[in-house]
């Protein structure tokens, strides 16, 4: 089944087209990356999937069902979740509640409930902290539960947001460069992170620089370049495309890209 | 028709104070993001201080400009004391910041000056000039064509001066202004400072008309606000477009309708056109980016 | 429940709240000590209300007592003019008011904060203007009586009663904030505050969100409003004024934005204060603005949260 689908997606910004006629078809239970250079418009892209652009031009669908320019909580409530490039932290809440708050759209109880505090708020709090405390142990951040979440390190917030977009049960999830910042010790904790979600039946988009991961992890592979698609394809038919090592790659990924499947 | 003609030019020379009030909102906004609240005081310490420094004694013109200067200082020190300490803090905080300036300027000037409404004497003298049958004082024209010259000089600043280049570029894009060498904080002091002397300005000038007193900023703070939102916020002709229609719609209605909520005209354009056209009829569209 | 239990327990801060309301009049030397505790309540209500909207949904409102006047002026209006019971209006006030929150609320709340702030400012300066010019209604500015609160035969009158009405009132809506603030829908606000943008994109109707603390910080400062004119026997148009709704605000940034517990501890400075010096009526405006300037540039968490946080490094 095609969960996502985006035909002639095209915004611009000031006289600049970021993102110019991409279109990309991602399978279920795929993890699809997205790799370019700066300004290439990879987040771009992934703000416009997300519903926090509104396209100029084109249309998104999401399990079928046309999507174009829905607000980004009405995509949520249709599975569909995701982390940010800059950390997007309630860092006045603990670790746990933020993964709380990632529960949000299976929370059922009213206003009038939640002012009474009725049993099914305390029951439905009770629920939310076991699912979220799950989430927090997936990926490995059990025991920082209670502490404010504006006191954790950056990698720890890092794999924070992603057991925040976790918790709401995706069917889609976007992942913005979350192993940027990240050592090679957490960048293959990440890798392990999302091999299991994605063995739980959950499409993977990953927006990535570090090409290790990208190789090591992805179905296929999209490359942008300033704002439109300029290859796509398995790992290795992308590592081999003349165009993209010559423009993208360099030598230096090369390398990487060649290591990375040892 | 007389009856029209003196609405239109009693609503336009009122405008003309809303837009200067609007155009000092839309300074300060370009530079900094900042709504600041305390933009109506500005033309509340222009008046009264110019009427309590020439009850001292001193000749009217010096009186005046004294006015400004002080003026200009206390919108200087408005942001390099008040708000740029808070900089890094949430847009609550900035605009309660503003707000508490309103309010303690107020007070302020309760206390050192007094609760009394003060007036000003006009400068070509009150004999009402007569034009169509509408009796039209020559203040009037003293307001309007200050308002003009005043919007002339910023639109000479901005587009003739490097400073006026540095506020350009700040408003643009802050980061990419201090990349080049631009001192933001430096450059949003000096929007501060040329807003509270533009509101200075027109207080001194209305307060013939209109007559001053300790709280005719908060007013003044509501209406510019208004028209700086109906000529779209962050567009100078804009500003002075919105002030000038509201002047008009504000002295149309109190004429044909009911006097009594003169003042909740301006109210009510704000909810108009933040339900209809939030952006105003001279905004731009600013997506946010992530 | 072991002591033990209680201190741990959700229910601590509530029931230290309806403690000291109940110990409180022992210390009590005359009547007027009363009324002022009274006022203490009432005005902490209100900035309950208020401090949900600015604390945890991190919006402004700069015309907040207007809905004070809209509550006020239900329960004088109401029996004056209609002839109908003043509980029965005072529950109207609160509906109107809150009618009123949400037309004015839903397109505002969705557009950044600033417009809320504006939009409340010219609110609130309307609700005065109308209440000053409907003189037919409202007495004018020179305002109009109130009539005794009677419920089945007893009658609501003296410091004293009025005391336990505001003071009960006060715990019970102490409770219901703070039942909010530990639900989906308060974790849903703290995010809205934190980012705006992660919390729409978890699924939070965050313009929704918004809307309904609103219409909830709205019916606070109503029942406020009616019980302050209640009280009084007596309302004018300045219980809905700018400067009353610039109390409000300093009272919630002087106890803490975002501490419900604050809110009592505001309240309690700035009502207190005026009964203490004597010259602070002068001196009103230019105080009221400079706290509110001078909190929110050094001291933006306010006393309580202060406090809690020094006590937290101390214990350490």
């Amino acid at each position: 089944m095609t969960m996502l689908e985006a035909e002639r997606l095209a915004i611009t910004f000031g006289g600049v087209r970021a993102i110019d006629g991409v279109n990309i078809s991602i399978a279920s239970g795929q993890v699809f990356s997205i790799i370019g250079p700066n300004g290439s418009g990879k987040t771009t892209l992934l703000n416009l999937v997300s519903g926090i652009y509104t396209p100029h031009d084109g249309s998104i669908r999401l399990a079928g069902t046309t999507v174009t320019g829905l607000a980004p909580d009405q995509l949520a409530r249709r599975g569909l979740s995701r982390t940010f490039q800059n950390l997007q932290i309630f860092s006045r809440m603990t670790a746990l509640e933020n993964v709380m708050v990632g529960r949000h759209r299976h929370e059922r109880t009213g206003i009038l409930a939640d002012l009474l505090h009725l049993p099914s708020v305390k029951r439905q709090n009770e629920a939310t902290a076991e699912a979220a405390r799950a989430a927090l142990a997936r990926v490995g951040l059990a025991d920082a539960a209670f502490r404010p979440a504006g006191s954790l390190a950056y990698g720890a917030l890092k794999r924070l947001e992603i057991a925040r977009a976790l918790a709401s049960e995706p069917t889609l999830l976007l992942l913005d460069e979350p192993a940027a910042g990240c050592n090679p010790v957490e960048t293959r904790e990440l890798d392990q992170v999302i091999r299991a979600v994605v063995k739980e039946g959950v499409t993977v988009v990953l927006v990535e620089h570090d090409m290790r991961l990208v190789m090591n992890i992805s179905d296929r592979v999209h490359v942008l370049a300033r704002g439109r698609t300029l290859a796509e394809g398995t790992p290795q038919e992308v590592r081999a495309n003349a165009e993209v090592i010559e423009a993208y790659l360099g030598a230096h990924g090369l390398r990487e890209a060649a290591h990375a499947l040892d | 028709m007389a009856e029209l003609l003196q609405f239109v030019f009693s609503g336009l020379t009122v405008g003309a104070i809303y837009a200067l009030v609007a155009l000092g909102f839309t300074l300060i906004y370009n530079a900094s993001d900042i709504i600041n609240f305390a933009q109506g005081e500005f033309v509340m310490l222009g008046g009264m201080t110019t009427v309590f420094v020439a009850l001292a004694g001193v000749p009217l013109p010096l009186a005046a400009l004294i006015a400004v200067i002080v003026t200009t200082a206390v919108g200087f020190a408005l942001h390099r004391f008040a708000i740029d300490p808070a900089r890094g803090a949430s847009p609550v905080a900035a605009i309660m910041i503003t707000i508490g300036a309103s309010v303690f300027l107020r007070g302020l000037a309760q206390i050192v000056f007094d609760k009394r409404f003060h007036s000003l004497p006009p400068l070509f003298g009150s004999d009402p000039i007569q034009i169509g049958g509408a009796a039209i004082l020559p203040q009037s024209f003293v307001v309007l064509g200050g308002a003009a010259i005043i919007v002339v000089l910023l639109r000479l600043l901005v587009d003739r001066t490097m400073l006026g280049k540095a506020v350009i570029a700040t408003a643009a894009n802050r980061l990419a202004a201090r990349l080049i060498g631009v001192n933001t904080r430096h450059i949003v002091d000096f929007s501060f400072a040329v807003s509270a002397a533009i509101g200075a300005i027109a207080g001194i000038l209305v307060t013939p008309i209109t007559l001053t007193s300790y709280d005719v900023g908060t007013l003044l703070a509501l209406k510019g606000f208004a028209a700086a939102m109906l000529g779209g916020i962050g567009s100078a002709p804009g500003a002075v477009i919105g002030g000038l229609l509201i002047g008009m719609t504000e002295a149309l209605s109190a004429g044909y309708l009911s006097s009594n909520y003169k003042d909740a005209v301006a109210f009510l354009i704000i909810l108009v056109v933040l339900v209809a056209m939030p952006h105003g009829l001279l905004g731009r569209v600013k997506v946010e980016r992530v | 429940m072991s002591v033990r239990a209680l201190l741990q327990s959700r229910w601590l801060p509530a029931v230290a709240v309806a403690a000291i309301v109940v110990v409180l009049p022992l210390l009590f030397p005359s009547m007027y000590y009363y009324r002022v505790a009274a006022l203490v309540f009432i005005f902490a209500l209100a900035v309950v209300g208020l401090n949900l909207l600015m604390g945890f949904a991190g919006q402004v409102s700069l015309g907040h007592a207007g809905f004070l006047g809209i509550g006020a002026y239900a329960v004088a209006i109401g029996p004056v003019h209609l002839g109908l019971p003043s509980w029965l209006c005072l529950l109207a006030g609160a509906a109107i008011s809150g009618a009123v929150a949400f037309m004015v609320g839903r397109p505002i709340l969705r557009l950044k904060g600033h417009y809320l702030a504006v939009a409340t400012l010219g609110f609130g300066l309307l609700v005065a203007i109308v209440l000053t010019n409907e003189a037919g209604w409202t007495g004018g500015p020179d305002g109009m009586n109130v009539p005794t609160l009677a419920l089945f035969g007893w009658r609501a009158r003296g410091s004293g009663t009025w005391y336990w009405i505001a003071g009960l009132t006060f715990v019970v809506g102490f409770l219901l904030a703070r039942n909010l603030m530990e639900s989906p829908t308060g974790r849903a606000l703290q995010a809205i505050h934190d980012s705006e943008i992660a919390a729409c994109v978890l699924g939070i109707d965050v313009a929704s969100k918004k809307l309904t603390i609103f219409i909830i910080s709205a019916v606070y400062a109503s029942v406020a409003g009616s019980y302050l004119a209640l009280f009084n026997g007596l309302v004018t148009p300045d219980v809905a004024g700018f400067l009353r709704s610039i109390e409000l605000v300093a009272m919630v940034v002087l106890g803490g934005m975002g501490s419900i517990f604050g809110s009592l501890v505001g309240a309690v400075v700035l009502v207190v204060l005026p009964q203490v010096l004597t010259i602070f009526h002068e001196y009103e405006q230019a105080l009221l603005g400079l706290i509110v300037m001078v909190f929110m540039i050094f001291l933006r968490r306010g006393i309580v949260p202060s406090l809690a946080a020094s006590f937290a490094g101390w214990r350490k």
